[in-house]
């Protein structure tokens, strides 16, 4: 087989003009996005689309306008499972919501919800803690495709069994079934769980805060990030969260590069779940 | 060719004990890092890194978000994440879709070390029941890297180095004893 050298760094230049094209085109800046997840996610979106190159999914990127929640879908949007990483929502049910239960008003920022599977599991939790009624959820992603699947609440119904076993393990007082309906091979999560949820579009890489929140979610998000955008993205969780607020990341990340790491205090170590480091000690009485 | 400067190695079925045999016969004077793809059944990640940690001559930890490639280490992909090598060789996770059935995926690492190391990166698919890896040691050569398969007769599950060899072929095709001794070869320096 011929190696190709050059093949490589042709790419390279056109993943660089693709994402100038989202850019200036369309006003969403990947270029602080990890490369290699990237390059991957981009050559995907072409192939997909039937490019035969990242060059031709950049003159569609510029000249078809409808193309942009496609494009955004694919750049952003991850997979995640109801209640994964069942000892973080058990983590979260016993220590964080006691805590939190102190508050009148409950507000929650889940940051890049996806199609919401972690949503609704954090909706269940606030309902069998007897919290929900004065929780509000803010479930806010970057692209309005999966906004919109997230807010439908339906997923294929072979996912149930892992789900129905993660609730369990995460300390679930009922059974999954109770929240949902299958039908042919759906399920839909009960309306209700909807309630105090408003699902919202927000670019982490751009938009500002717009809540002040006592706990921050966001999961396997950042680690699509490079260095400054996790950074500029943990002093937005910083300047959002309250006195004592709870961050809660995903299992496997990592802020020991974060010039900001020291604004967070381990509260959870292994569920990687933080505290503003100022109140670590004493929670702010409400 | 190029004096090799990393090796990813891919397995699945059967793969924890071929990757006993395979890094208990490491030199342990190896300066590569050496990276694996291992699609482990229910042992957490922990776990095998402590029981291949017994036999490998290299430490062997759980690859680490965001931190550098070391040198000298085995370092596997965690359970229930994509393992990707950064251009500035750093660690990087995904949650994106399985790929073949699998996350962490064989192709999905392999593709991202052969934009890191080029023709300076060894490849090898090992025993097992998928065809994941095949896409990836494909583009490990194409990137001018070498790829070394365990023959399928030697492996336990032959069906994955088979799909390795029908899709990207092979610069060494040995039984899994012979790996090692090779990959010594290739990567220590030449007296």
């Amino acid at each position: 087989m011929q190696p190709l050298p050059d093949e490589l760094a042709c790419e390279a230049i056109e993943l660089e003009l693709f994402v100038q094209a989202m850019h200036r085109r369309h006003g969403y800046d990947f270029s602080q996005y990890a490369p290699a997840s990237l390059r991957r996610r981009v050559r995907q979106l072409a192939e997909r689309l039937g490019c035969d190159s990242i060059s031709a999914l950049t003159g569609r990127t510029l000249h078809e306008p409808r193309l942009l929640p496609q494009l955004l879908e694919g750049l952003s949007v991850p997979v995640s499972d109801m209640f994964r990483d069942p000892a973080v929502f058990r983590a979260l049910r016993e220590q964080v919501l006691p805590l939190l239960a102190s508050y009148p008003q409950i507000n929650i920022w889940q940051a890049g919800c996806a199609h919401g599977e972690e949503v609704y599991s954090l909706a269940i939790l606030l309902e069998e803690e007897g919290l929900y009624e004065r929780s509000r959820i803010f479930a806010t992603d970057l692209s309005a495709n999966a906004l919109r699947q997230a807010e439908e609440g339906i997923y294929p119904v072979r996912e149930a069994q892992q789900w129905s076993r993660n609730y369990q393990a995460a300390g679930g007082t009922r059974s999954l079934v109770d929240y949902y309906s299958a039908r042919y091979d759906l399920l839909k999560l009960d309306d209700r769980l909807r309630r105090n949820i408003t699902f919202a579009q927000h670019n982490l890489a751009s938009d500002r805060v717009f809540c002040e929140a006592h706990l921050v979610l966001c999961r396997n998000v950042l680690i699509y990030f490079s260095n400054p955008l996790q950074d500029h993205c943990l002093a937005l969780f910083r300047d959002s969260l309250v006195r004592g607020g709870f961050l809660c990341l995903g299992m496997c990340e990592s802020i020991d590069f974060a010039g900001n790491a020291g604004d967070f205090a381990a509260f959870d170590a292994g569920a990687r779940i933080y505290r503003l480091a100022a109140n670590t000690v004493a929670m702010a009485v409400p | 060719m190029k004096t090799a400067a990393a090796i990813v190695v891919g397995c699945s079925s059967g793969g924890f004990d071929a990757l006993r045999v395979l890094l208990g016969g490491l030199d342990p004077g190896l300066s590569q890092p050496l990276l694996v793809c291992c699609h482990s059944g229910s042992e957490t990640i922990e776990l095998l890194c402590e029981l291949l940690g017994r036999v490998s001559p290299l430490p062997v930890i759980a690859a680490a978000e965001r931190h550098a490639v070391r040198g000298g280490h085995v370092q596997l992909a965690p359970t229930g994440y994509h393992l990707l090598v950064e251009p500035d060789r750093r660690f990087a996770l995904s949650t994106d879709p399985r790929v073949n059935h699998s996350r962490p995926s064989i192709d999905v690492l392999f593709a991202s070390a052969a934009v890191a190391w080029r023709e300076t990166l060894i490849g090898v698919v090992l025993t097992g029941a998928s065809a994941d890896g095949a896409e990836g040691l494909r583009l490990v050569r194409r990137a001018g890297g070498c790829a070394i398969v365990q023959s399928p007769v030697s492996a336990r599950v032959p069906a994955m180095p088979q799909a390795a060899l029908d899709r990207a072929g092979a610069d060494y095709c040995v039984p899994l004893a012979d790996i090692p001794p090779l990959l010594n070869r290739l990567c220590l320096p030449r007296p």
